[in-house]
């Protein structure tokens, strides 16, 4: 078993921001543990505007605001960044085991740090009837579908939800010359920033039905087209306000949770803004989902002090 | 009377603050709801030029990144986005470069460059 002064599970904004505070705040014995073959998390397929305003008091996309972080990273010998290397578990005694290629490796830990981010919510969790046909994509798969494997999963769009990674890639979709038919939203206000319903609906004239939700997703293989009603304040359905859109891909942008499956299998308990385990800290969108990156590097900027305090 | 008052959102911070903006023959004659000079300027452009700063991502050529993300250093014509999409699928990335590294000089004659949001090797 490796010893480690601390060890950062996930490097996304949240992690290398734990990372960098801790090393700036005495520890040089850093392990940070990253499932993915680069830095950043889900920041690389954010190529779009409008990260960094409150950090770097300037406007990045999601890939320059990552960079700045792994620069950061890179001058700072004391930390042993572990690519490809997924956590598998969580001891409440402070070990960590991970996976990387050919090795399963068990960790103990001065202090832990779980950066582990969030996921996107899915159709089964929003209960939406019909078949099941290929076609229906949470909105970041397919923005990494775009962005990252330079793939377009669909020409005739509608998106499920107002969040803002849906409302990104309407504009997204629309840019790469697919037709967004769409945006259907169950509450009566959208749930991601206005901002974004200017400049990724508004600006592309996409249709925006609040008040409305998909009564049923129809298709065989692939997915043909999506009923739609509108509903009352109390959410049920109105009769007689069905229509249908023809389309091949539905988005599914409906919020997210945090990915903490380690923490709860391991049995401790997230309190506040910290674990019933002293030394075990969690940080950035796995501890709260945050709507902007700038408050998770704030958090975990504040984590990485708290771990480097308990160490010493 | 060619005076009217139009809404829009300000798209300069996550705030999105609500503007009414006075315009009168085309020019912006006040601005109101706007809570920094952000504002101004964002409702000033807006009505007067509408621009953008164009996000996407070009294809590479025997580097390891599939696809290098861009952006255009400066805001361009709104008027001109698809068109400059068009421009973007036609770029192959063969080198590898840096940060901030300009794919594209002087991108379609709009006095911006368009620029490597990532480094790629």
């Amino acid at each position: 078993m490796i010893k480690k002064d601390l060890v950062i599970v996930g490097g996304g904004p949240g992690g290398m921001a734990a990372s960098v505070s801790a090393y700036e705040s005495g520890i040089k014995d850093i392990l940070l543990l990253e499932r993915d073959q680069y830095l950043g998390g889900i920041l690389n397929q954010c190529v779009h505007t409008g990260f960094g305003l409150e950090h770097f008091k300037e406007v990045l996309t999601g890939p320059e605001y990552a960079e700045r972080f792994i620069a950061r990273l890179q001058d700072m010998p004391g930390i042993d960044v572990s690519l490809k290397s997924l956590a598998v578990k969580l001891t409440r005694d402070k070990t960590v085991t991970f996976l990387k290629p050919g090795v399963l490796q068990t960790v103990k830990a001065g202090a832990i740090i779980m950066a582990t981010g969030c996921r996107e919510k899915t159709r089964e969790m929003v209960h939406i009837p019909g078949t099941r046909p290929s076609g229906v994509f949470s909105a970041g798969l397919a923005q990494k579908l775009i962005n990252i494997e330079g793939l377009l999963p669909g020409k005739e769009v509608v998106v499920v939800g107002s969040g803002d990674i849906g409302l990104i890639m309407a504009r997204r979709f629309t840019l790469e010359g697919a037709k967004v038919k769409a945006v259907i939203e169950i509450q009566d206000k959208p749930s991601g920033l206005l901002r974004n319903i200017a400049q990724c609906v508004e600006d592309f004239n996409i249709p925006m039905y609040f008040r409305h939700k998909i009564s049923r997703i129809h298709g065989r293989d692939r997915v043909e087209k999506v009923s739609v009603v509108k509903v009352g304040d109390d959410l049920n359905e109105i009769p007689g306000s069905l229509f249908e859109i023809k389309c091949d891909t539905v988005l599914m942008s409906v919020g997210l949770i945090q990915e903490n499956e380690l923490i709860d299998a391991s049995g401790i308990q997230i309190q506040g803004n910290n674990t019933d385990v002293p030394g075990i800290f969690v940080c950035g969108n796995a501890l709260k989902i945050y709507d902007i990156v700038d408050w998770v590097t704030k958090d975990s900027f504040a984590a990485g002090k708290l771990a480097a305090e308990y160490i010493k | 009377m060619t005076k009217v008052t139009k809404k829009l959102t300000c798209i300069e911070c996550p705030k999105g603050c609500r503007l009414a903006v006075d315009v009168d023959n085309g020019k912006v004659v006040k601005v109101a709801g706007n809570e920094c000079p952000k504002g101004e300027k964002y409702a000033i452009s807006e009505i007067e030029n509408p621009a953008r700063i164009l996000t996407s991502a070009v294809l590479s050529q025997g580097l390891a990144l599939k696809m290098i993300p861009v952006r255009t250093d400066n805001p361009i014509p709104k008027s001109r986005i698809f068109e400059a999409m068009a421009e973007i699928k036609k770029i192959r990335v063969k080198k590898s470069l840096k940060t901030s590294d300009i794919i594209v000089e002087n991108f379609m004659g709009l006095g911006v460059d368009l620029i490597a949001t990532r480094k790629a090797k």
